[in-house]
């Protein structure tokens, strides 16, 4: 729906007369337990199945209830899905929150709020829409529980008529999320209809946004993350699942677990073809990851930065024993507890060395749904092809928010148990040596237990080839120096690099994991507003291929993007490259527990190349009041 | 020249047709007299003439002396040594793995009852199908002596240092957190010991053996309670065991009241002939009582403290396909393209 001119000239503060159709952010600010998320979700989803590209990023505390949340929406034309740090459209219903949401908005945008907080007093650069949310539900019902239900739909039908998201639409993604319940979507619908109702006979529309329809969305699905690594670890043949509960990673496992029981048992004898155990801690949960791998299982845990530390010493008999497993880190804000329900990167050099001696670890960074699913299958392959621990990089951001994303491909290569001894390699190698390297690659054969082959005595302690107990030198050295190997191997087995040269371009852009949808805005907006052409390299492995040395080599400097203090992935980088290639690196670093945007990284190059830049309010709104109170 | 050829030697086969020295290991490194080697014996005997199959067996255990053992016995099994106090979790790995196998673990007291007592505790708990063996000898050998958890007060070390915290009774732990085959036997006792594994061995679900084995080199002087002379002087047996496996058509004929038989999960059965006229191990409250009792006369209580011969396993209680999940082929475990579309569908 257009916005009407003439409100807009009743209000000459407000800047925009142009109608900003299909870019622009929604915030619900809300108090966590209210039910709001399914008022969010049906938002998000309408907006999704008018075909205009839209992303969600909800920001709540590490609380059941009585804690502010933020849910932002974008809708954008162009395909940009990053978190955009200023809000265009806010509805504000924390009370505790409400003033500084407001006072932290730009000029121009666009409030929805609760009557009574009174909220168009604070400022008159904003266009104001007050909605009396208690009188309308109590129109609705007398039965408490429901009315705190539907009072969250209502602003969903204030919104459709607001910003022209059509109400069928809303319906549709109603029945989506009730199906089995008709009278929930009754009453749900009637909450919408009764918010649309009084925004159409109340409100005068006075703001510039609005949705209108598009065909971006054709083939395309909403996902988390975690639900697509679960999809991803079904296709993979996943056996044994062991896992504790651990935010942002626990609905992987739970996903995982429903998908598992629906397609994976037996359909004649009502058996199942997976195990699933909820472990005591993470440290047994990757025990039985690695009992089960040893054993012959295609196993996984699912676990985030603090389970990752637990499983130190784990990971390093995995390494050294060379023993499969799957870990998925859903990485989250550390050290310790940190910020439990935020997002960042900052388990990517403690997780590649992970545990003590010398271990290092094969890491995967999808950046998107698509590459959770994808990777969790790679990852079972390159696990059992490498015996050893690998680990897929995820983060809350992408674990736990809803994106969207192309439907996903069924695997095209069949499963890689990697080298399990059989008789036939028994019969060409002669004389089974657990840890010798027949091939040349590094890589021994390995004998399940409880086959025909022969047996052999696993352990963390020093072993020759032939697996005996060995404290000697040489064998030490020689079986770490065929680890060492193994790992050049993984190499170039490892998911080749995305990589888009710009033969204009001087500077170079690395990145990893969600931080590529800031970067693909932030590369626009240099070469839009500053005319600075950029190449960028998507990292999505360690260890590194060879192509990132020759990568930086093309540019005069390198800004190596990510989303944690230390820069860490550019300090595993360092170790690997000359000194001259690693002399042009730099990095853009964001670490404020929100997902990274696009203009914090467009300013901070431009700054660093020696541009002028007014500073724009990055990260204005959310830090400041974020979580106050919270544990 | 003739060559007289000598009448071929009667060689000893058990049920499955091999012979004894197929469940022998490596050779220990282990102390001359350590009371572990005598259970690495006792476990290649009870193997052995249950017919385990060694092809089937894995072996585990944590890090300690105690530890070291599982490449004495069964060489020819797959063994796993490994991290300090979480065999635990790597046996449960193993078997959710493949159901079939049949895994004998052994741990230390230090090994269990200090850095491993969690995973302890939640393997009782889960009840999974595995022989585990604590080689209890009170103290740290491999780091020389220190005192562990199952040390009892007022037990003194080597070097005069009085222990002053309460000991964990590990079979009255595993009884009260649900394990379903409790024992504790002495190394010494060889007769009691193979008994008693035997019945593990028939056993579906814990079974968790507490075997009193003095360190030798560091626990075995007056002044402690673990040392061999004082253990043999305060072994107090619960019952004889008599035991017979469920391949062996054996009757034991003994008097009405004297003796209780108690059928295993594989139809073995032992035959439990009192020396108390009431204890009956079937039942948890008197299993605790009488290890309170006798620890609180500085004595041990041997013999099967408790046993549920019919509980639920914990992979039974998965409902887990007949093969093991290690070796299903791809068809079994990757889902077709139909599914995937089913899965795209729901997302749309």
């Amino acid at each position: 729906m257009p916005p009407s001119d003439a409100a807009v000239a009743e209000r000459p503060a407000v800047a925009s007369t142009t109608p900003v159709i299909n870019d622009f952010s929604i915030q619900v600010a809300t108090v966590n337990g209210s039910g709001s998320q399914t008022a969010n979700l049906v938002l998000l989803r309408s907006i999704f199945q008018m075909g205009v590209p839209v992303s969600g990023k909800n920001m709540f505390p590490s609380n059941i209830a009585g804690l502010p949340t933020w849910f932002t929406i974008r809708a954008n034309k162009h395909g940009y899905v990053a978190r955009k740090t200023e809000i265009d459209f806010l509805v504000a219903l924390n009370p505790e929150t409400a003033r500084e949401d407001v006072l932290n908005l730009k000029r121009g945008a666009a409030v929805v709020y609760d009557e009574p907080l009174k909220l168009d007093a604070l400022r008159d650069d904003l266009v104001f829409y007050p909605v009396p949310f208690d009188s309308l539900v109590g129109q609705m019902s007398r039965d408490v529980k429901l009315r705190r239900r539907v009072r969250n739909m209502i602003y969903d039908g204030v919104l459709s008529q607001l910003l022209g998201v059509q109400l069928e639409q809303m319906e549709v993604a109603l029945r989506r999320q009730f199906g089995s319940k008709p009278k929930v979507v009754s009453i749900n619908r009637e909450a919408l209809d009764v918010g649309f109702a009084f925004a159409e006979q109340h409100l005068e529309k006075r703001d510039p946004y609005g949705i209108e329809p598009m065909d971006e969305n054709r083939g395309r699905i909403l996902v988390d993350g975690n639900a697509a690594a679960a999809i991803g670890c079904l296709m993979a043949g996943v056996t044994v699942v062991a896992w504790y509960p651990i935010t942002p990673s626990s609905s992987l496992c739970e996903t995982l677990i429903s998908y598992l029981r629906k397609y994976r048992v037996d359909k004649e004898t009502g058996k199942a073809t997976f195990a699933v155990v909820q472990a005591e801690d993470e440290i047994a949960a990757l025990g039985m990851v690695i009992g089960s791998g040893w054993a012959g299982a295609r196993s996984m845990t699912a676990t985030s930065g603090p389970g990752v530390s637990l499983m130190g010493e784990f990971a390093g008999l995995g390494y050294y024993a060379e023993v499969p497993a799957v870990i998925f880190d859903i990485q989250r804000v550390g050290p310790s507890t940190g910020l439990p329900t935020r997002t960042a990167q900052g388990d990517v050099l403690s997780t590649a060395f992970l545990s003590h001696g010398d271990s290092r670890h094969p890491l995967l960074f999808p950046c998107s749904p698509e590459e959770c699913y994808s990777m969790a299958i790679n990852a079972f392959d390159l696990a059992e092809r490498f015996q050893t621990p690998v680990f897929v990089m995820s983060d809350l951001d992408l674990g736990m928010n809803t994106w969207m994303s192309p439907t996903f491909e069924y695997p095209t290569k069949p499963i890689d148990r990697g080298k399990v001894l059989n008789k036939e390699t028994l019969d060409r190698i002669g004389r089974f040596g657990r840890y010798r390297d027949v091939d040349g690659d590094g890589i021994p054969y390995r004998s399940i237990p409880g086959t025909d082959m022969p047996a052999y005595f696993c352990r963390g302690s020093g072993h020759n080839e032939w697996g005996q107990y060995s404290e000697r030198a040489d064998d030490y050295q020689k079986n770490v120096d065929r680890l060492t190997r193994k790992f050049e191997t993984a190499r170039n087995w490892m998911p080749a690099p995305i990589v888009e040269i710009n033969r204009k371009a001087r500077i170079g852009i690395i990145a990893y994991g969600t931080t590529h949808w800031a970067i693909i805005e932030s590369r626009d907006q240099l070469a839009a507003e500053a005319d600075l052409q950029t190449s960028y390299y998507r990292l999505r492995a360690y260890p590194f291929r060879s192509a990132l040395a020759s990568f930086i080599e093309r540019h005069d400097r390198v800004y190596v993007v990510e989303q944690n203090r230390d820069a860490q992935m550019s300090t595993l980088m360092r170790l690997e490259l000359r000194a001259e290639l690693a002399g042009r690196l730099r990095s853009v670093l964001h670490y404020a527990g929100l997902p990274i945007d696009a203009r914090s990284i467009t300013e901070d190059v431009l700054i660093q190349e020696g541009y002028r830049v007014e500073h724009s309010e990055a990260d204005g709104p959310l830090p400041h009041n974020a979580g106050v109170g919270g544990e | 020249m003739a060559t007289a050829t000598p009448p071929p030697k009667k060689i000893k086969l058990n049920r499955i047709g091999l012979e004894l020295p197929v469940y022998r290991g490596g050779k220990t490194t282990l102390c001359a007299g350590c009371g572990h080697n005598a259970i690495s014996e006792r476990i290649i005997d009870a193997c052995f003439a249950m017919g385990v199959d060694p092809t089937q067996v894995v072996k585990l255990s944590g890090i300690g002396c105690s530890s070291k053992s599982p490449a004495y016995f069964l060489g020819s099994s797959h063994g796993f040594n490994t991290v300090h106090g979480r065999m635990p979790s790597i046996g449960t790995g193993a078997l959710l793995a493949n159901k079939h196998l049949v895994a004998i673990g052994v741990s230390g007291d230090g090994d269990t009852g200090a850095i491993g007592i969690g995973q302890f505790v939640h393997l009782m708990r889960r009840n999974l199908p595995i022989v585990y063996i604590i080689e209890d000898n009170g103290c740290y050998g491999l780091t020389k002596g220190q005192f562990s958890p199952t040390a009892d007060v007022g037990s003194t070390l080597k070097t005069g240092v009085v222990n002053d915290l309460p000991p964990i009774d590990t079979c009255a732990l595993a009884v009260q957190l649900g394990a379903t085959f409790v024992a504790r036997s002495f190394s010494g006792d060889k007769k009691q010991l193979t008994a008693i594994l035997k019945a593990a061995l028939s056993h579906r679900g814990t079974a968790m053996v507490d075997v009193l084995s003095p360190c030798v080199t560091f626990n075995d002087h007056e002044g402690s309670t673990k040392s061999y002379a004082y253990v043999k002087s305060h072994d107090d047996p619960l019952e004889e065991l008599d035991f017979v496996p469920f391949f062996e058509d054996i009757t034991i004929d003994y008097e009405p009241g004297t003796t209780q038989e108690v059928t295993m999960h594989d139809g073995s059965r032992l035959y439990l002939r009192k020396l108390d006229e009431s204890y009956n191990p079937t039942d948890k409250i008197q299993a605790l009582r009488a290890l309170y009792e006798t620890h609180a006369r500085g004595e041990f209580a041997t013999g099967l403290i408790y046993v549920d011969p019919m509980a639920d396993d914990f992979l039974t209680s998965l409902n887990l396909v007949d093969e093991p999940l290690a070796t299903l082929p791809e068809r079994r475990v990757r889902p077709p393209r139909s599914v995937l579309d089913e899965v795209m569908d729901d997302l749309r």
